[in-house]
C-alpha cells in the first residue's frame, strides 16, 4: 500500500462514489467523539480544517505565483531573492510561510522536488501532496533515478540538462519554478496561471502551451 | 534512526503511478485524521519533529503496509496513550473513564487559523558563527544515531559542495527527543549524482540537501 498501489484507500467508496464506512473510518470517528467528549478537540474546528485544504489552500496558489513571475521581471527577481516574502506579496492564505526557496527551470537545468525522509511539501503553495508524492516509490527513486520517474510521468529530458533533485531534509519548501512554454506570448497573467499545473511545480512535467 | 522510512536511493518499489483527478481526501476520515493530528498538537507537547519521529517508529511492516493517514492515524494514536493524553481503556471503550476531567479545547473556531496555516519560523539567533561559506567542500559524517536525524543514509560520508546558508535552523535530532532546540545553521549542500551512486549518472545531474553543521566535517 502506502500509495504504491493505486487503490491505497480500500473500501471508502462504492461503485457510485456512495462511501462506505471501512473499519479504520469507524476508529478515526470513535476517536474523535472519544476527544471531543474529553473536552480536547472542538469538532467545529476540526471541519474548518478539513474545509481549507478541501477549497482554500491548493495549487492555484503556486500558479500565481509563477504566472507572476513569468509575466514581471522584477517580480521574479524578488522571488528568486527572498521566496517568502515575494509569495507573501500576493496575500492568499497561508503565504506567510517562512523558508520558502524557489528554483528555475531553464533549457539546461531542471528541478525536481522530493522528501525521502517523509512527505515535506510546499502545501501552502501547492496544497496537500498527492498519494504519488508521499508514496515508496517516489520518495526512494527521486533521488537515485530522477529522470526515470520523470519517465513515469512522460517526461524524457535530454542527456545534457543537468537534473537537481532538492531532497526537502529540512522546514525549507522547495518550489519549482517551471519554463514558460513557447507560444504563450499573447497570454496574461490570469490565463498563465490557469495552465500550470501541480506537477510542473514539483518537477515531474513541463508547462504545455494551451 | 537507520529506519524504513529512510528510503532514499532504495530499490524495488516499482514505478511512480500518478492518480487522475485524485481528490485531496481518499475517504472522509483522511480529513478527519489531518485535523485531529493539527489540533492535538497543543495537548501532546509535541513539536514537528517528536511528530515526525512518532511516525518513523510504527513498526516497519506497518510503515510499509499502511496508508498516509493510517500511519498519521496510528502515531497520533501512540502519541496520546504515550503522554497519558488519553488512557487505553480510554481508547478500547471509545468514552472518556468516569471521573476523569473534561477539558475546555484550545483550538476553536475562532483562533483556528493559525492551526491550519502556521507562521512559524525554525529559524534563531545563536552567537556563534557559521563555519562553512557557500563554495566550502564539505564530507557528511558517517553517523547512524537511533533517535531521529534528518541525515539520510544515502548522503552519509560522502562529499559535498556548501550552496546556501540559511542561518541557525532548530536541530531536529534533539527536538525530536524534547531535549531542546539547540539551533546550529543549517546549509544546502549540492551532491553530484555521481557521488552519491557512482560513475553511471550523468555528469551534470545533483542532489541537494539541507544539513545542519554537525553533521558535516571539512573536506
Amino acid at each position: 500500500m502506502s500509495g504504491d498501489h493505486h487503490h491505497h484507500h480500500d473500501h471508502d467508496h462504492d461503485h457510485d462514489g456512495q462511501e462506505i464506512p471501512s473499519a479504520t473510518a469507524l476508529r478515526v470517528k470513535a476517536l474523535e467523539s472519544l476527544l471531543v467528549e474529553k473536552g480536547l478537540v472542538d469538532p467545529a474546528a476540526l471541519d474548518a480544517i478539513v474545509d481549507a485544504f478541501e477549497t482554500k489552500i491548493g495549487p492555484r496558489n503556486g500558479a500565481r505565483v509563477v504566472a507572476k513571475a513569468w509575466t514581471d521581471p522584477a517580480y521574479k527577481a524578488r522571488l528568486m531573492q527572498d521566496a517568502s516574502a515575494a509569495i507573501s506579496e500576493i496575500g492568499f492564505m497561508g503565504s506567510d510561510r517562512p523558508h520558502m526557496i524557489v528554483v528555475e527551470n531553464t533549457p539546461t537545468t531542471h528541478n525536481l522536488v522530493v522528501c525521502t525522509l517523509c512527505s515535506c511539501y510546499p502545501w501552502l503553495v501547492l496544497g496537500l501532496p498527492p498519494v504519488w508524492y508521499k508514496s515508496t516509490a517516489y520518495r526512494s527513486r527521486a533521488v537515485i533515478d530522477p529522470r526515470g520517474v520523470m519517465a513515469d510521468f512522460g517526461l524524457t529530458l535530454d542527456d545534457d540538462v543537468a537534473v537537481q533533485v532538492w531532497d526537502s531534509t529540512a522546514e525549507t519548501r522547495y518550489l519549482v519554478l517551471p519554463e514558460r512554454p513557447a507560444g504563450t506570448e499573447g497570454m496574461d497573467e490570469e490565463a498563465l496561471a490557469g495552465i500550470v499545473t501541480r506537477d510542473s511545480m514539483i518537477g515531474v512535467a513541463k508547462v504545455a502551451a494551451p | 534512526m537507520n529506519g524504513v522510512h529512510d528510503l532514499g536511493g532504495m530499490h524495488g518499489f516499482g514505478p511512480v503511478r500518478p492518480e487522475t483527478n485524485e481528490p485531496v481526501f481518499h475517504g472522509t476520515w483522511e480529513g478527519r485524521v489531518l485535523a485531529m493530528r493539527r489540533v492535538m498538537g497543543a495537548w501532546l507537547k509535541s513539536n514537528i519533529d517528536a511528530g515526525r519521529h512518532a511516525i518513523e517508529r510504527l513498526p516497519p511492516v506497518d510503515y510499509l503496509g499502511f496508508t498516509y493517514y493510517e500511519k498519521w492515524f496510528q502515531a497520533l494514536i501512540n502519541q496520546m496513550l504515550a503522554t497519558g493524553t488519553i488512557a487505553p481503556e480510554e481508547l478500547a471503550t471509545g468514552h472518556k473513564a468516569p471521573g476523569a476531567a473534561v477539558a475546555t479545547p484550545p483550538v476553536t473556531i475562532e483562533n483556528v487559523a493559525k492551526t491550519i496555516a502556521p507562521t512559524t519560523s525554525y529559524q534563531r539567533d545563536v552567537a556563534a558563527k557559521p563555519r562553512y561559506a557557500p563554495g566550502d567542500t564539505v564530507r557528511t559524517r558517517n553517523i547512524n544515531p537511533e533517535g531521529h536525524t534528518r541525515l539520510p543514509r544515502y548522503a552519509r560520508n560522502h562529499v559535498g559542495t556548501i550552496e546556501r546558508d540559511h542561518g541557525a535552523h532548530v536541530f531536529p535530532d534533539t527536538n525530536a527527543q524534547l531535549a531542546g532546540e539547540a539551533p546550529e545553521t543549517l546549509y544546502t549542500v549540492r551532491f553530484t549524482a555521481r557521488e552519491l551512486w557512482g560513475a553511471a549518472r550523468n555528469v551534470g545531474d545533483a542532489v541537494y540537501l539541507d544539513l545542519w553543521e554537525s553533521y558535516l566535517d571539512p573536506a
